[in-house]
């Protein structure tokens, strides 16, 4: 390696060790991450893009905003936090971990001038009974000292928890693993989505992404419901799923009740419950204008038919009741829409118990046929979101350690209590890693604790 | 009794505890301090018999549940957080004259929601029927109340800071005397943060782990999650230039004013200007 090289190399390392970079991926992840929650994710909606001009659009789409989380330089910012998290913690880590290790015993006039805490007075005991009651104090009021003999002099240091000082290091560590967790959902794991019909079982999905996956069992939709409050709001959406290997239900998931906040898993895929649909069936009469050659039709809610003059048709709402819509009629009926053959587009409704508003209808807009409305059969669909994620047991074990790691990182503290003891002279001093004002007050206290312990008088 | 007059008399005491810290201030009687203080602790005592009394009530109607599932609610118990925060920290410091920037957050809360918000008790929707509502709504807000505590008093820290440098007349220094030193308020301002950091990590944990049992999916970037971790983001650069770069006084007084900013927005300002999961802000 030249020194160029290695001067490279060290200035790489140096750039990826500081805190100033730290603060500034800090600060731009910050600035950022508002695009994405200003610019919808996704497939923009109509609705949004007619709020932005076409140039704006592409400009938008190049830079990849409408998927920014996923976004090469988002997740550059990503990793460059990864990597300097790693760097920081490896440089700073055998510092620490030498504190720890490989205690400073010994309280040297340089160390006693550092520390914020300290005291000295004289003694009268005999130096044998002194180093007995120093060494016996420390170990009741504080914790087990370690005895030195330096210099003509015994030292005397106690701690308490002094690993907490990892604790940081533990919180960065837990951001790793929760990335690795990530990892791990996104590349083994999937989201997908799939409608089932009441009384139907489906055994593949569409992910996300558009692969079609194979579930290795099969899913049947029982029955779906929806309660309601006296409101009118909704109390309840649920499923009632059965799980089937080789067309067999399986005994402890037979008829099992999935609802919002409450979901099924079986063999690491889980099911929630999303949406729900009307999949029930349409039923109408088909006449030529004169009313004749009556032929009935079938009709399901997401397919559309052919009627004998060519036209397509498919229903886009329906009610029980359409007196709630136009108050001075009765009945069910259904908002269809009609393609004529010459490709014109006609939205109408069609009524069951007012046949002759359908004819008239026909008649005022010259259709080819007349449709009459004979209700329908109710059924429902199950909307279900569909996921399987190895990582996530990862992610939650990376929570946990980032939350230990918090709170040893704010609320524990590392402190440090040494006593000199030369020619009846004892100097005692002391810190600790955080909240200063706090150890203190626990330094005055061992200091008169110790004072009175011992007899100061010839 | 009723939890909507308990909430009227619980705005009513925020309002003169406000006012006597106010008075405190500027006529340097301790007598007022005392009086502010203790108005305060009234108003919380009264606020937590009326949050209770209002769980009650939800039962009564047959929709019970805790009080923290719409917008009324959650800011009627961010009022009530900022208010026990505060009182803990006076309890342990006692500087009296920190509740007149703190108490006015507290009831702006009280104020909005009991004027401006419909205050009737709703059924859960579906979504909302978890006991992870619960463990989530309080982080979070227990979170947020320690980030406006640690905002209030950066306020105090930047206008002493700003007195201190321009050098004082004899009137002024009077009020200025009230507050406690600068040195006092950038620590105060720390250790609020280090109360808030974890709450809030805790409150994003809890909200992750609950999207994942419903919905299968911890993170989605929806908005409120993005903004959470924009206000993590700013709080850990908070953190990380304390410790390890010395950003204290004015810059991190700066600091927690921004990220109490990007608080609010995340809990308010993404109900009401951007769309996404938490929708309790457009059910007005």
């Amino acid at each position: 390696m030249t020194t160029k090289q290695r001067d490279f190399l060290h200035s790489l390392w140096d750039f990826f060790c500081s805190l100033k970079l730290t603060m500034f991926l800090l600060i731009s992840l910050s600035i950022i991450s508002i695009i994405g929650t200003i610019v919808p994710q996704g497939t923009p909606p109509p609705e949004y893009l007619a709020t932005i001009s076409q140039a704006k659009f592409q400009i938008y789409k190049a830079l990849g905003f409408f998927d920014m989380y996923h976004s090469w330089w988002f997740i550059l910012l990503l990793y460059m936090l990864t990597v300097n998290l790693v760097s920081c913690s490896i440089k700073r880590l055998p510092h620490i971990w030498k504190i720890i290790s490989h205690p400073t015993l010994v309280m040297d006039s340089g160390l006693e001038q550092s520390l914020p805490n300290r005291a000295s007075f004289e003694t009268a005991e005999r130096p044998d009974a002194l180093k007995e009651k120093l060494s016996s104090f420390l170990e009741k009021e504080f914790s087990r000292p370690v005895v030195t003999e330096a210099a003509g002099a015994w030292h005397f240091f106690a701690q308490k928890t002094p690993w907490c000082r990892l604790s940081v290091y533990v919180v960065h560590l837990s951001v790793i693993i929760i990335f690795i967790g990530a990892m791990i959902g996104s590349l083994f794991g999937y989201k997908g989505y799939v409608n089932i019909a009441e009384g139907e079982s489906i055994s593949r999905i569409q992910s996300r992404s558009g692969k079609d996956i194979d579930l290795g069992f099969a899913l049947r939709c029982e029955q779906f419901s929806v309660a309601h409050y006296k409101s009118g709001a909704p109390k309840e959406f649920k499923s009632i799923l059965t799980v089937l290997e080789n067309g067999r239900p399986i005994p402890d998931y037979t008829n099992v009740r999935v609802i919002v906040n409450d979901p099924l898993n079986y063999k690491g895929i889980t099911f929630y419950q999303s949406s729900y649909g009307n999949a029930g069936d349409y039923f109408f009469t088909v006449s030529a204008p004169d009313g004749k050659n009556e032929i009935p039709v079938k009709l399901n809610s997401n397919e559309s038919a052919t009627l004998p003059d060519g036209s397509t048709m498919h229903v886009i709402e329906a009610t029980d009741d359409v007196s709630k819509f136009v108050p001075n009629l009765s009945g069910a009926a259904v908002q269809v829409e009609l393609h004529s053959p010459r490709g014109a587009t006609e939205k109408m409704i069609v009524y069951a118990n007012h046949p002759e508003l359908n004819i008239n209808y026909a008649m005022e807009h010259r259709l080819g046929v007349v449709l009459q409305y004979k209700g329908n059969q109710k059924r429902m669909f199950t909307g279900l979101q569909v996921a399987k994620d190895p990582g996530v047991w990862v992610v939650w074990l990376g929570c946990a350690l980032m939350v230990v790691g918090i709170y040893g990182a704010f609320l524990m503290s590392h402190r440090r209590i040494w006593i000199r003891m030369q020619n009846g002279h004892v100097t005692i001093g002391g810190n600790a890693s955080k909240n200063p004002a706090s150890f203190e007050q626990c330094f005055k206290d061992l200091e008169t604790k110790l004072k009175n312990n011992l007899s100061t008088e010839g | 009794m009723t939890s909507s007059l308990l909430f009227n008399v619980t705005t009513f005491a925020y309002l003169v505890s406000m006012l006597l810290f106010f008075a405190h201030m500027a006529s340097r009687s301790k007598a007022l301090g005392t009086g502010g203080i203790y108005v305060a602790y009234f108003g919380l005592l009264a606020q937590t018999g009326a949050i209770a009394l209002r769980w009650k009530e939800s039962y009564d109607m047959g929709v019970g549940h805790a009080p923290l599932s719409n917008l009324y609610e959650s800011v009627v118990f961010f009022s009530w957080t900022i208010v026990l925060i505060y009182s803990l920290l006076d309890l342990k410091y006692k500087y009296r004259v920190i509740g007149a920037f703190v108490m006015p957050f507290a009831l702006l809360g009280m104020a909005w929601a009991q004027l401006g918000l419909n205050t009737g008790i709703e059924p859960l929707v579906p979504a909302l029927q978890s006991n992870w509502l619960t463990y989530h709504v309080i982080t979070c807000f227990l979170g947020y109340a320690a980030f406006a505590v640690a905002c209030g008093v950066s306020i105090m820290y930047l206008i002493k800071a700003s007195h201190d440098e321009s050098g004082q007349t004899a009137g002024e220094s009077s009020v200025m005397s009230m507050f406690p030193p600068i040195r006092v308020l950038d620590d105060l301002n720390y250790r609020a943060i280090m109360i808030g950091f974890p709450l809030l990590t805790l409150g994003i944990i809890t909200g992750a782990a609950w999207a994942n049992y419903a919905w299968g999916t911890y993170w989605s970037w929806d908005p409120k999650e993005t903004w959470s971790l924009i206000v993590w983001f700013v709080y850990a650069a908070f953190l990380h230039a304390r410790f390890t770069r010395g950003w204290v006084g004015k810059r991190a007084a700066w600091l927690s004013i921004i990220g109490f900013a990007a608080t609010i927005f995340c809990y308010l300002g993404v109900n009401l200007f951007l769309s996404g999961l938490h929708s309790y802000g457009g059910g007005k």
